[in-house]
């Protein structure tokens, strides 16, 4: 890889993490085969839950005495950072949470603390990105035609500090070719086609809907892949704004079923993996309005961005007995742990609850999910 | 002999060789407190590869290890330096962060020029590698 002089220079720093972060960057850029560095717009960190990085991932986060050259979001906590006691947490969890936090906003980091920081900023399309936390990569590539790798939570705050990341993979506009035809056949729910697609998927899904599908389903579908595959980008015909920058591969694929169902008895409903956007708070509160109280307890996550901005209808769905936390989610807090088996509607969740959490987890439809609650 | 090869994490080590023909991962392969390989399809289980210049093919598994050496170098059982056929992103940044050397791609193949036991000088500043057949064990 080539480096400019300056860059050279960066990997002698008297900083010894801007040294170091440089040092990753052109490892990274051999491993790959990148031929420079480019700058990026933004980074956005994984591995932020105490939960998942432990005590080294803090004492690492802490050594760094350095700041962020680019806008830099990160990933969600263990821990509601208001609301923690209600959640279950403990006080040596919260401090030990509360440190990481601290180590992030001396790095400079923005506290968004959402797996979907593209609901507090918008990247445009072309936008180089060095983003972490794989459902937000998918959707970035995907969905807004930025360009990002999936990177791991090091490479992003690396790339952070150093304000540029490896061109290499999606950086390349012809590595984000479609490979593979998925034709769907059926009004498939997207999360379930997702998890089931992933585990086979080889290379770059063009997807043919029967018809267009929204927003969210577009986030679910690429959280889902990205959770059970390699998926770091897919296409859809007629929607996505790449879509026909390329051929449509010759490859085909034919999906007409999407089985996940696995049947446990659910003690907590979970909504929000990926986080919720306030559309599909709105939704939540519309179908819950007027139902009485929940049977099951329902936990709904989003980011504290969103959460702000839709207070009014949080503090509706609160006296409906729904509870709203930010900062955190199912996957990445210890709160979950203590359920024995949560119903979600987010084939990620599915996917990594039992692995991550050592819960059972069982699949339904967001409407499923509520209904659930109320029986 | 001197061997020249590609630095992926910079410095300077010597030590006795530890070699394993096959994929490594740090989480879950590798008994963090004592250092000793715990994976039951290793060829090198139950030896340790603690202060030794561990050789291997490449890393396998999940993203999650990431943090795992910089654990075991806290703990004084991490390996003195890392030299792999072709090494990947996980081992990789794991040794940069946790300031073990680390190369890679080695003008010949280091499974079938170190043997287990010799003393191997890594200098991954300049990027070669010396093997010393004497061998200790």
């Amino acid at each position: 890889m080539d480096l400019s002089r300056e860059e050279e220079k960066l990997l002698e720093s008297d900083n010894p993490a801007v040294a170091k972060c440089m040092e990753i960057l052109v490892a990274l850029g051999e491993i790959f085969g990148a031929d420079r560095l480019i700058p990026i717009v933004s980074a956005h960190i994984s591995g932020i839950s105490y939960e998942n990085i432990g005590e080294e991932g803090l004492e690492w986060l802490k050594s760094l005495k350095a700041k962020v050259k680019v806008k830099t979001t990160v990933n969600p906590a263990g821990m509601d950072s208001e609301r923690w006691r209600e959640m279950g947490i403990d006080e040596d969890f919260a401090r030990k949470q509360t440190e990481v936090l601290k180590a992030l906003v001396d790095l400079g980091a923005e506290l968004t603390l959402t797996c979907t920081p593209y609901y507090v900023y918008k990247p445009n399309f072309g936008d180089h990105l060095a983003w972490a936390e794989s459902s937000a990569v998918v959707y970035a590539n995907s969905v807004l035609g930025a360009m990002t790798n999936r990177e791991s939570g090091i490479s992003a705050l690396a790339s952070a500090i150093i304000g540029k990341t490896p061109r290499y993979g999606l950086h390349v506009k012809e590595n984000r070719a479609p490979t593979v035809l998925v034709k769907v056949k059926e009004d498939l729910n997207p999360s379930a086609l997702g998890v089931v697609l992933g585990r086979e998927l080889d290379g770059i899904p063009i997807f043919e809907f029967g018809r267009k599908l929204r927003d969210h389903e577009l986030k679910q579908l690429g959280a889902s892949l990205a959770s059970t595959g390699n998926v770091a980008i897919f296409h859809v015909i007629g929607q996505t704004p790449e879509w026909r920058d390329f051929e449509i591969p010759k490859e085909k694929l034919e999906v007409d079923e999407a089985d996940v169902r696995d049947e446990c008895d659910p003690d907590l409903i979970a909504l929000g993996c990926p986080h919720l956007s306030s559309e599909e708070i709105m939704e939540v509160l519309r179908f819950v309005e007027r139902r009485g109280r929940p049977k099951i307890s329902v936990w709904i996550f989003t980011s504290r961005h969103v959460y702000e901005e839709m207070k009014e209808v949080v503090e509706k769905l609160e006296r409906c007995g729904i509870k709203v936390f930010r900062d955190t989610c199912m996957v990445v807090s210890p709160a979950t742990e203590k359920f024995e088996c949560v119903m979600v509607d987010s084939g990620k969740a599915l996917t990594y609850l039992p692995k991550l959490r050592g819960v059972k987890a069982m699949f339904g439809t967001t409407e499923e999910c509520l209904r659930r609650a109320f029986e | 002999m001197r061997i020249k090869g590609r630095v992926i994490s910079k410095g300077v080590a010597e030590g006795v060789a530890i070699v394993s023909r096959k994929k490594f991962s740090f989480l879950g392969d590798v008994d963090v407190e004592t250092g000793i390989v715990i994976a039951e399809d290793s060829d090198i289980l139950g030896e340790s590869i603690a202060d030794k210049v561990f050789v291997f093919p490449t890393g396998r598994g999940s993203t999650v290890g990431t943090y795992v050496l910089l654990r075991m170098k806290k703990k004084g059982t991490a390996p003195k330096a890392i030299i792999n056929v072709e090494t990947e992103p996980i081992i990789a940044v794991g040794a940069i962060i946790a300031g073990i050397p680390l190369m890679d791609k080695l003008e010949v193949n280091p499974l079938e020029t170190i043997k287990s036991g010799d003393i191997v000088r890594v200098n991954a500043l300049e990027g070669w590698v010396e093997v010393h057949g004497d061998r200790k064990d």
